[in-house]
């Protein structure tokens, strides 16, 4: 390992003496320190973690027995022969440290007289957008490194293009491994004016470039003697001095978001939450939104006592002049510049799942402090993050990158992303396996939102089932191809007519050669098909109609989103249950036979999932109970618990 | 703290508070029974004081725990009562039965002693109030796993953490949807070092356990480390007799388990002054993590807080 020696180094790190010399004066000086979150992204051998390793190790915070296990790994596993391999100290879960690749974000802290840094280390690894799009979402700053002898790469453009993407004002460009082409001008220059027109390109207003040596510690915590060519500053000075997001933030219009609502008696009613923007003080006028509803602040509550001014950042409680309606997710926003309201928008939608997005389905939306449900359009375009091309898009799948239309279940506060990460930035989560699928940045509503008013019709759903005597109900058959649907459900309706109940039954006979007419068989198709029936079947029932439906419907999802568009109780689930084996016994349409020979793709059972219902209302065992004694029971359940109020 | 509040940039540590609150009433608001770990240590002192600082004027909405071993410092249980106390907050004490039943010790049981009486502990205490969230009071300083730990971590229904399989974590958006049995862990402290710590204490005048001060200790040296014979139950090996020495405790746990380092610091500036100074990290002082390479990684899969 080679120290270069650095004059400047005592004056970014106290040194022991002056710690030992005068504790409070330290203490002092440590407690008005900034801090500064920021990323680094390089490809897997651009020496990322060594230069992580590095800042940690010139700032003290490693110690004496890290060291020692560090010196021992690195003589095991190191990859610098007899020297220290700063990467192992920076390399976290044994199962990487194997394989010598970072494979998830790790965070490290370091430190010097100025600031606290956070650093968000993400790997280059080819198939890991997702990790750097987490790192970076929380940073201030991005280091983008590259190998001098390298240059440019695809790497490179992907990690600028992300940086760029999740609103990372501060670019610095660290060429690094400058020891290795002989600290040469010549070579820094060239990567330097090739990134410039690269950056210019997909809107990159401003980076700062440095020649560094991770390894030799050129250019890191002061000015290396090696590039008497170079005049900014070294990587260090210039962290310490770059804006931090949530300083700038204080000069834009207040926005709260809601957390809690603070009630400790009758007597106080506070509102929690953390500014995302603005500053507030009492007596300042503020809209609560959605209502739009405007009062006065009257405290700014802390355990500390209460303050005269909050900013940007802090996490408060605030008490309102006048009683007004206000719970979690709402905003308290400056009345003068309240955010907007919409619930439909373009967004930007960065794909993180194994499970592909499927159009059409709906997800939960987490932004700021706002739980909706959320369904997405096909994208209008994918990125390719290697040359940042638009493609032609069906769908997004892991590490994909898309724009595309999204509508809320219910009007949301908003602003674009791009003017305020707490009101613009969301997370997507699966309704069913609760994982976080996708990030996304809101850019912009779409205006017909706020013209979509709904009719206030006097004719209303309670009059249609009135007229008809009878409760509407969707009863929604589901299971494998060849279960029975279809015959037990055409059973059903003739009961049904039988008895003078308006009914109507959807199957694929009526809806797959019209309505769905454009749709195939892929995930993305079925899950548009089972939304447009589920839709219709609504209309149907909010016209007071029995409505009969018989599809494969394999997906839990789809089915609970048209169980969640119906009033309790008229959503009736009947899992008609026959075992894969008996279905492809009957095979009455002979389908089955064309699936095991490949003619039929994405076929439920064979080479497509059926999700087995969980908690369906009926289910009918069919290798117990003749269609006939089905049909009798189902029926039962439809009419027998009538409880319409009149 | 908060009082200095002006249009100027927030300090480190304002925005670390900030962060630690704005994630408690997260929790708060998003799970459905949710507990604070408390294992007494400065790191708990500073969570605890961050909770009633993140609901005033109302008590932190939930209780807290304490995994109890039967073998802490006799110190740290005076100080767990008071805190509860101070905090206006229902105080729930787990010792495992089981553990109790078969005598597990420190002395003779080695590993098996944190496993039995902490992790073990630990998930009974959970399983048996149903918690789905718990506050835990860990950094990602402490150790190289614990840098990639989010700060929202999914446990299954077995209290298995999967490394492999974490959720995206992104801008201060956390995901709370779990299934039935599912439970969360989280780390409010996640972005703090030890000296921060050490700094909000300062700063803050917060009640911490004695023990971190010097002061004269009856001691045994044993193995290289330092163990304060705390209770009548310390097991003396052959030639050992208790030695005065002024010592002070870096980190708390188990007393036989915990190694104490030989210093004069009676206040927290020369507690600080002597971290800063020291070459020895932290967790040095704790017996079990150097049971064998990645062994935190192995016990946070199995369960470990």
């Amino acid at each position: 390992m080679t120290h270069s020696e650095n004059i400047d180094s005592e004056t970014i790190y106290k040194t022991d003496a002056l710690i030992a010399e005068d504790i409070d004066a330290y203490l002092e000086a440590h407690q008005h320190k900034t801090m500064l979150r920021f990323i680094t992204c390089g490809s897997v051998d651009d020496g990322k973690s060594t230069l992580i390793g590095r800042l940690l190790y010139d700032s003290k915070m490693i110690f004496e027995d890290q060291l020692a296990t560090l010196e021992a790994d690195s003589k095991k596993v190191g990859t610098q022969g007899q020297e220290i391999d700063f990467a192992l100290l920076v390399d976290g879960l044994a199962a990487e440290r194997e394989q010598g690749i970072t494979i998830d974000v790790a965070y490290r802290f370091f430190a010097t007289e100025k600031r606290k840094f956070i650093v968000a280390d993400t790997p280059g690894h080819e198939q890991y957008t997702r990790n750097m799009v987490t790192g970076a979402s929380t940073a201030d700053l991005a280091i983008i490194l590259i190998d001098a002898r390298q240059g440019i790469l695809t790497q490179t453009r992907r990690h600028s293009y992300l940086a760029h993407l999740i609103g990372i004002k501060h670019l610095v460009v660290a060429v690094n491994k400058m020891d290795l082409v002989d600290y040469d001008q010549a070579v820094y220059d060239e990567i330097i004016a090739d990134y410039t027109a690269f950056a210019r390109e997909i809107g990159i207003e401003a980076f700062t470039p440095i020649p560094i040596s991770g390894l030799a510690g050129d250019n890191i915590t002061s000015k290396s003697t090696h590039t008497p060519w170079y005049d900014g500053p070294a990587l260090v000075e210039h962290l310490e001095n770059v804006e931090v997001m949530a300083t700038a933030n204080q000069a834009k219009p207040l926005r709260m978001t809601v957390q809690w609502v603070n009630r400790p008696n009758l007597d106080f009613r506070g509102f929690s939450g953390q500014i995302a923007s603005g500053t507030v003080r009492p007596g300042d006028e503020v809209r609560v939104l959605p209502s739009g509803k405007t009062s006065t602040v009257k405290r700014i509550v802390t355990m500390d006592g209460d303050l005269d001014e909050a900013v940007a950042g802090q996490s408060v409680t605030l008490t309102l002049a006048e009683e007004i309606d206000c719970s979690r997710g709402d905003v308290i926003a400056a009345a003068d510049a309240p955010p907007q309201v919409a619930d439909q928008f373009e967004s930007t939608i960065v794909w993180m799942d194994e499970a592909e997005l499927l159009p059409g389905r709906s997800y939960w939306m987490k932004i700021g402090t706002q739980f909706v449900s959320v369904t997405i359009q096909s994208p209008k375009y994918q990125v390719n993050v290697n040359n940042m091309e638009q493609l032609a898009a069906k769908t997004l799948d892991l590490n994909g990158i898309g724009v595309a239309e999204i509508a809320t279940d219910r009007p949301i506060i908003f602003e674009p992303y791009e003017d305020n990460r707490d009101l613009g930035g969301f997370i997507l989560i699966d309704k069913i396996s609760n994982a976080t699928v996708a990030a996304g940045m809101l850019h912009f509503c779409l205006r017909r939102s706020q013209n979509v008013h709904w009719q206030d019709v006097d004719i209303d759903r309670a009059a249609h089932a009135l007229q008809k005597r009878q409760q509407p109900r969707v009863v929604w058959f589901t299971g494998l191809s060849g279960s029975g649907k279809s015959t037990i459900a055409n059973m059903v309706e003739k009961r049904l007519h039988a008895l003078g109940k308006h009914s109507f039954l959807l199957d694929g006979d009526n809806v797959r050669h019209g309505l769905n007419k454009d749709l195939g068989f892929t995930d993305a198709d079925r899950v548009e098909n089972i939304r447009r029936i589920g839709e219709v079947a609504k209309l149907m029932a909010d016209a007071g109609l029995i409505v009969l439906t018989a599809f494969i419907s394999p997906f839990r999802a789809e089915r609970q989103l048209v169980r969640s568009m119906l009033p309790e109780d008229e959503f009736i689930e009947v899992f008609v249950d026959t075992p894969l084996a008996v279905a492809e016994e009957r095979d009455v349409k002979g389908l089955y036979k064309k699936a095991r020979a490949g003619e039929l793709k994405n076929f439920t059972g064979i080479d497509s999932d059926y999700e087995i219902p969980e908690n369906a209302e009926m289910r009918i065992d069919t290798t117990k109970m003749s269609p006939e004694e089905a049909a009798e029971i189902i029926v039962d359940k439809i009419v027998g618990s009538w409880s319409y109020t009149i | 703290m908060q009082n200095s509040a002006t249009a100027t940039p927030l300090t480190h540590l304002q925005r670390l508070e900030s962060e630690a609150i704005h994630i408690m009433r997260e929790v708060a608001a998003e799970a459905e029974n949710p507990v604070m770990l408390y294992s007494v240590g400065k790191d708990s002192a500073v969570m605890l004081h961050l909770a009633k600082k993140a609901f005033f004027p109302s008590p932190p909405p939930f209780p807290l725990l304490h995994v109890d071993t039967t073998w802490k410092f006799q110190e740290m249980y005076k100080m767990r009562e008071k805190a509860a106390k101070d905090a206006g907050m229902e105080l729930l004490i787990h010792q495992n039965p089981e553990a109790r039943e078969r005598g597990i010790n420190p002395f003779d049981h080695g590993a098996v002693h944190t496993d039995m009486w902490k992790t073990q502990g630990l998930k009974q205490a959970l399983d048996h109030y149903g918690f789905d969230a718990a506050f835990g009071g860990a950094r990602r300083d402490e150790e190289k796993s614990r840098a990639k730990e989010r700060i929202f971590s999914f446990r299954s229904a077995n209290h298995r953490w999967d490394p492999k399989n974490q959720r995206p974590e992104l801008w201060k958006l956390y995901n709370t949807q779990k299934a039935k049995g599912e439970s969360i862990r989280v780390f409010p402290l996640s972005n703090w070092t030890e000296l921060d710590i050490w700094q909000y204490i300062h700063l803050e005048n917060i009640d911490i356990v004695p023990l971190y001060f010097s002061a004269s200790r009856p001691t045994v040296k044993r193995d290289g480390m330092l163990l304060m014979v705390d209770d009548e139950r310390f097991r003396f090996e052959e030639g050992e007799e208790p030695v005065e020495r002024s010592i002070r405790f870096r980190t708390l746990g188990c007393y036989p388990l915990t190694g104490a380092v030989e210093s004069e610091a009676t206040t927290l500036p020369q507690i600080i002054q002597e971290m800063l100074l020291t070459t020895t990290s932290e967790r040095q002082g704790r017996a079990i993590d150097h049971d064998q390479a990645a062994s935190m990684e192995k016990k946070k899969q199995e369960g470990y807080f």
